[in-house]
């Protein structure tokens, strides 16, 4: 039986959703504990957001 | 100090609150309200999809408004400039919004589904077995909505600096005006995205083009947010040609260390480096590729999740939903708003890290 393609954006969109949730997460956690390295904690946390949203859509599309 | 702070939060909120309610009004002119039966309910469903489809589009015509049921159009037509056995320029008029076939010089195109293609002169347009389209398409040049908006932002974005360099001239230190606005964010460019991922050596090659596509970007995104109905960033084609840019200008500007990490990766044992190679070749087409993904699928996503939203209006047709669906784009406008800026940021940091890791020195 064929799995609708729906099902694998579902699944995709957890996986990415995951992903960001858990960077975001941990950036607010180092940014409580190091208030004054926020600016750079930002940065870093938008880069490696912005790769798992780049391989998220990838697989969108794919979907 | 507070009192114009608020002034102004007012003020882009009653803008927004605008736009939001002229998206609204133009959505609302394509679909002209009946009482609700099963038939029309699945109708309107298509029509709304048709018309956010459309939206993405890129069009050969600028229409700011359109009145289907009785045929008008509001905006101008643009040139048309195919190269099809020598040059050919005619206005988009012709085309009467796809309903006729234009002539021109002997030959006949018509405008189906957003593309040209040559026809006969009934303007038929054939199919193959699978439904593709088997009609020729001519080499298309046309000045699009795409390329009118960008040719504006062009010459905006050259007055805007060139006041801001002038005003350096004139004054010594400070900016007026306009300027006062533009030097944060140039300053923002230079010290928070170029220097710390190209370095202090070598940054300032770089920063005219990282200046360029940040401003670039943002303003385009800005103005897909208006009424005018324009979606150059969320056009896949304009973001390729962005990111084909930063990928020619890494690959040109690599010094001898950035190619011995892709062909003969250094510090790992010499069977590592031979599975290492393609990999990290690949890996240089897949970084522009993904800017490329990221910066169309975010403002497509974002223009049609928004324009979803404000067709709920129109499917639910009651007081609760209306409200709610206003109050979800009204929320949603901001969001992008947001989106807008970041996307131009990621871009650009993005960028700007590629060519600092084409420039590295050896370590």
């Amino acid at each position: 039986m064929e799995i609708p393609t729906i099902v694998g954006a579902g699944l995709i969109v957890i996986g990415a959703g995951l992903g960001i949730g858990r960077i975001g997460g941990q950036a607010m956690e180092a940014i409580a504990r190091q208030p004054e390295a926020s600016g750079k904690i930002q940065t870093a946390m938008l880069i490696a957001a912005a790769l798992i949203e780049g391989i998220g859509f990838a697989a969108l599309f794919a979907a | 100090m507070q009192k114009p702070f608020i002034v102004k939060i007012l003020f882009v909120v009653v803008v927004l609150l605008g736009f939001t309610t002229a998206y609204a009004q133009d959505v609302e002119e394509n679909l002209q309200t009946h009482e609700l039966t099963e038939q029309e309910d699945s109708d309107k469903k298509s029509k709304i999809q048709e018309y956010i489809n459309h939206h993405l589009l890129d069009s050969y015509d600028f229409t700011f408004f359109s009145d289907e049921e009785a045929g008008k159009y509001y905006g101008f037509p643009l040139p048309v400039i195919l190269f099809d056995d020598g040059l050919k320029v005619f206005s988009s008029s012709k085309f009467n919004h796809g309903e006729t076939v234009a002539e021109v010089d002997g030959n006949h195109y018509k405008l189906y589904h957003s593309k040209i293609y040559e026809t006969n002169a009934a303007g038929d347009i054939n199919y193959d077995e699978e439904g593709h389209v088997t009609n020729d398409k001519p080499l298309d040049f046309s000045i699009t909505k795409n390329v009118v908006t960008m040719f504006l932002v062009s010459i905006l974005m050259f007055f805007l600096f060139r006041t801001l360099a002038k005003s350096y001239k004139k004054n010594r230190s400070i900016p007026k005006g306009v300027g006062r606005f533009l030097e944060p964010l140039v300053l923002f460019v230079r010290d928070e995205i170029a220097i710390p991922n190209i370095g202090e050596k070598k940054y300032k090659k770089y920063m005219s083009f990282l200046l360029t596509i940040f401003f670039f970007i943002w303003f385009l995104n800005l103005l897909g947010m208006t009424p005018l109905g324009v979606n150059v960033t969320g056009n896949i084609a304009v973001t390729f040609g962005l990111a084909l840019i930063t990928f020619l200008i890494t690959t040109f500007t690599a010094n001898k260390n950035y190619w011995a990490h892709i062909f003969w990766m250094p510090g790992v044992p010499k069977l590592m480096r031979i599975v290492l190679a393609p990999i990290e070749l690949l890996g240089m087409f897949i970084k522009p590729f993904s800017l490329m993904i990221r910066l169309y699928a975010n403002m497509t996503a974002g223009h049609v999740v928004l324009m979803s939203i404000i067709a709920l209006m129109f499917i639910f047709k009651s007081w609760l939903g209306s409200s709610l669906s206003f109050g979800l784009a009204f929320g949603l406008a901001i969001l992008e708003l947001l989106v807008a800026a970041l996307q131009a940021y990621i871009f650009t940091m993005l960028s700007a890290l590629y060519f600092g890791m084409a420039n590295e020195e050896s370590h």
